[in-house]
């Protein structure tokens, strides 16, 4: 039968032995790192006897707080990967000087670039900020769980489900060479036949059902579910930024996804959208994808604006200087996001006229933008300021970020966009403010808000020797690029004519390693932290003095989050509870309504990946398949009406005692 | 401190000693995505606005489209929307033979679209008029079939809506259902009557 060449392509469409890339040492390596992993991973699960745990109390939880812990997982394991393509990038281009080529032959540069800012933006910056979001949000408004806990649960594994579909580009077949936003017509059938942008398409894709449902859910969270009292101008900042956040997600990934379907027909159906003949139009992808990718740049900022806010107020012991006009200032920012996506693509031809227009609005955002770093300085400003890791990431990220706002109100100047355009000059100013604006935030945040997620604080030393690594690291690795830019050195290039460039490269991979560096330090602070969690151990629930909702409950919180619904008199209600003394209450506990686990979310999941590679690979048994499954799926879980539980009141006192007991050990 | 007592300023109630509930959210949510899935129809509008007079020496609506069969056709989509609101006044009255009568009504109206809208698109193949021919057939074809297939995952969801109701009767769930069921058809609705104008009135008359 195998030696029937139609059934072996109706089985496996174009999957062949020479998909596997056997020719790449790296990968080879790679490949049996993971699988070692993998094995070591597993093993230590069957023996410890954790799959029925991990099943139950993760994969199938709806609980907010799970399934958030599970987003910033993934994107620190995702994290890895993406640096991993980082570092092997600027070693490449730090040596590939006259006439040496390398390592890296350019069929795998090509790939490196375009999985790294694929993997960055969409697997570590969005589970991240998204993790955050569902972790605390509900907490801020003193909420029990999400509007909707199931499909929060399923939004989450199909996140996963697109990091899979990338990760496994790396093994079967190839990734797209075409860059992050896979401009046709270098991404249409004619130029890229081969399976990377398919494996680029569908990752995404897929991940983007999760996003844009999260999005949703997040939105009517916050709409509907603010205990009472809490009027939106109450509402703490992380929560008016996740708001805000939310509602760009929804209003600008299904254009993403829109646009990714149009130019899936254009190489599986061929249609004639982004093709050059019979009537296509590349410039048309160019700007769909810039209407969703500039919102994209504030969906992943405007969160950590709001996790920066919170800790200047906690730190420094202040009410945030202007709430309402950082409220305004993020609403105005949501808004103009719309208005400035042509700002990527001066140089594509479209007029004065018009490149004026979205140069002056790319000029405008730096004004609210400012607001707010002034709003942070006057919080800080006779502020009893204590420089714990969260706050020195704040400041660092203070300084960084003013650096590439400054450096991007250059790039909106349509004069100058046309020397510095594609430049390193350009790759330098987005990973100024995405590392150090996004990522620093994010830091700060797993520093700020670990010890109400697990009980204890993080380790300060490592935590401050992985700051001082990633900053000074990101000024040795990318400040070079801002010079090799401005040189006209543009970016994904892999080998280099012009001696004398070299010492700007090597100084960058240098920068590179101290952040790796910075990197390694994270985990062994988290390593650390767990070993000696018995010193760090944080009883109180409200280790930093906060002063907003989340900090009211126990660390970690209860299930229920809060066995009574706070009401709410101010923004920063936990600090106003405190001051006007708030009684904890100790009786009078009910029985409390949640939602059930299921394991549908991971299923679908599940399914969804098989139905990605066998559109991929052109398995088309396998996509038919799998489509008509996530149907039935979808409708037999519907069938099920018997989804949520009380948790007895006793088990309520039990819990609330128990933390009854763990303050008065406090006093 | 209990929730009872009136609050004051020297005793600020700080938590609800009864149950909270929050406000349903299902139906703001179901606005929500029915507006994110808009914005999917409004970006295959606008590409079909840009690209849509790109016949590349192909053909032009005017040759193509038949606007009595496409009125025909419209007419069966604003009879399934007229006919779903008779099965909502009956959810409303909690009659459940009849909420079933008129989406099963609704259900065939909807079959009989999709019928003549594949007839459309078997005839335009036909002809050599297929997505792959010019620009402006690529985006009539994603933009009309999109809105079919929107339509085809309403009478699958209709289908298990019925089974459902005959299995449990107007149990609020069921209610909550046929509710968001009940927007989704009447957003179909309005796309089709966008679809109906910028595609085929202003194709052929414009």
């Amino acid at each position: 039968m195998f030696s029937n060449p139609d059934i072996l392509k109706f089985i496996f469409g174009r999957l062949s032995f020479e998909s596997l890339p056997f020719h790449e040492p790296i990968l080879i390596v790679t490949f049996a790192a993971v699988c070692l992993g993998g094995i070591g991973v597993v093993g230590l699960m069957t023996y410890f006897k954790l799959w029925g745990p991990f099943w139950r109390d993760w994969v199938c939880s709806v609980d907010h707080k799970k399934i958030g812990i599970m987003y910033i997982v993934l994107a620190i394991i995702m994290l890895f990967r993406g640096f991993a393509d980082a570092i092997m990038m600027r070693v490449q281009q730090a040596i590939a000087f006259n006439g040496n080529e390398g390592y890296l032959n350019s069929h795998h540069y090509d790939q490196i670039f375009t999985a790294h800012g694929v993997i960055m933006i969409f697997f570590v910056a969005m589970p991240f900020v998204t993790g955050f979001m569902n972790y605390i949000v509900p907490l801020q408004i003193g909420a029990r769980d999400v509007s909707f806990p199931f499909l929060n649960n399923f939004s989450f594994w199909m996140t996963t489900a697109g990091a899979i579909i990338i990760m496994i580009s790396l093994f079967i077949g190839e990734f797209a060479r075409t860059g992050w936003l896979a401009y046709p017509p270098l991404s249409g059938a004619d130029y890229s036949p081969g399976v990377g942008v398919d494996y680029y398409i569908w990752g995404l894709q897929v991940a983007g059902v999760g996003t844009t449902l999260s999005g949703i859910n997040l939105i009517a969270t916050i709409v509907k579910m603010r205990a009472p009292g809490m009027s939106f101008m109450k509402m703490p900042i992380f929560t008016w930024t996740a708001l805000c956040t939310n509602i760009l997600i929804v209003a600008s990934f299904p254009i993403l996804t829109a646009t990714l379907v149009l130019l899936s027909l254009d190489r599986y159906v061929g249609t004639n959208f982004f093709t050059n003949d019979l009537g296509g139009n590349p410039m048309m992808y160019v700007n769909l994808i810039w209407i969703w990718g500039h919102p994209e740049v504030y969906i992943l900022i405007l969160p950590v604006f709001g996790i920066f806010s919170e800790i200047v107020a906690t730190f420094s012991g202040k009410r945030l200087f202007g709430y309402a006009s950082m409220v305004y200032a993020t609403c105005v920012i949501m808004i103009l996001s719309y208005l400035v996506w042509l700002h990527h693509f001066f140089t594509m031809g479209s007029g004065a006229s018009v490149n004026a227009f979205f140069g002056i609005t790319t000029m405008i955002i730096s004004i609210p933008t400012g607001a707010k770093m002034f709003n942070w300085l006057f919080t800080m400003y006779r502020g009893r300021i204590r420089y714990d890791v969260p706050m020195l990431w704040t400041v660092g990220f203070m300084v960084t970020f003013a650096i590439g706002g400054m450096t991007g109100v250059m790039l909106a100047v349509p004069p100058a966009d046309f020397v510095l355009h594609n430049s390193l000059f350009l790759i330098a100013h987005f990973h100024n403010v995405i590392i150090g604006g996004v990522l620093f935030g994010l830091l700060a945040g797993v520093n700020y808000w670990f010890p109400k997620a697990f009980g204890f604080k993080l380790n300060q030393f490592w935590g401050k020797v992985s700051f001082w690594f990633w900053f000074v690291g990101f000024y040795f690795a990318f400040m070079p690029l801002y010079v090799l830019g401005l040189m006209g050195v543009t970016r994904r290039v892999s080998q280099f004519e012009d001696p004398s460039l070299q010492i700007w490269f090597i100084i960058a991979a240098c920068g590179a390693g101290m952040i790796a560096i910075g990197i390694a330090s994270f985990i062994i602070q988290i390593g650390v932290s767990v070993w000696k969690r018995d010193e760090l151990r944080d009883e109180t629930g409200d280790p930093w003095h906060g002063r907003t909702l989340e900090w009211s409950t126990s660390s970690p919180p209860p299930d229920y989050n809060f066995a009574f619904t706070p009401v709410v008199h101010d923004h920063d209600s936990w600090y106003d509870m405190k001051n006007r003394g708030y009684a904890r209450p100790l009786q009078g506990f009910k029985p409390i309504h949640m939602p059930k686990n299921t394991g549908t979310g991971a299923i679908l999941s599940g399914i969804s990946v098989a139905l990605a590679f066998g559109l991929i690979w052109y398995m088309w048994w396998l996509a038919a398949l799998s489509f008509i499954a996530i149907i039935v799926v979808s409708i037999v879980h519907t069938f099920n009406y018997n989804r949520d539980y009380y948790i007895p009141a006793d088990d309520v006192v039990a819990e609330e005692n128990k933390r009854t007991e763990l303050l008065a050990r406090q006093v | 401190m209990s929730a009872s007592k009136t609050e004051t300023a020297e005793n600020p109630q700080f938590y609800l000693e009864e149950d909270h509930h929050p406000e349903n959210s299902t139906n703001l949510g179901f606005w929500l995505y029915l507006m994110s899935d808009c914005l999917i129809f409004a970006i295959l509008f606008a590409t079909y606005a840009v690209v849509g007079r790109n016949y590349a020496a192909g053909p032009s609506p005017a040759d193509l489209f038949d606007l009595p069969l496409v009125a025909l056709n419209t007419a069966m989509l604003l009879f399934s929307s007229i006919t779903y609101g008779f099965a909502m006044l009956q959810m409303e009255r909690g009659a459940k033979a009849e909420t079933l009568f008129w989406l099963g009504v609704t259900g065939v109206f909807g079959l009989a679209f999709l019928g003549i809208e594949l007839y459309e698109f078997s005839h335009l193949l036909h002809e050599g008029a297929g997505p792959q021919r010019s620009a402006f057939l690529s985006a009539f074809f994603t933009l009309v079939g999109t809105h079919g297939l929107h339509v085809t995952f309403g009478i699958i969801w209709l289908v298990t809506l019925m089974v459902q109701v005959s299995k449990h009767g107007l149990i609020p769930e069921n209610r909550r259902r046929l509710m968001c069921l009940s927007m989704f058809w009447h957003f179909l609705d309005v796309i089709w009557i966008g679809v109906f104008s910028v595609v085929y009135l202003m194709g052929v008359l414009g």
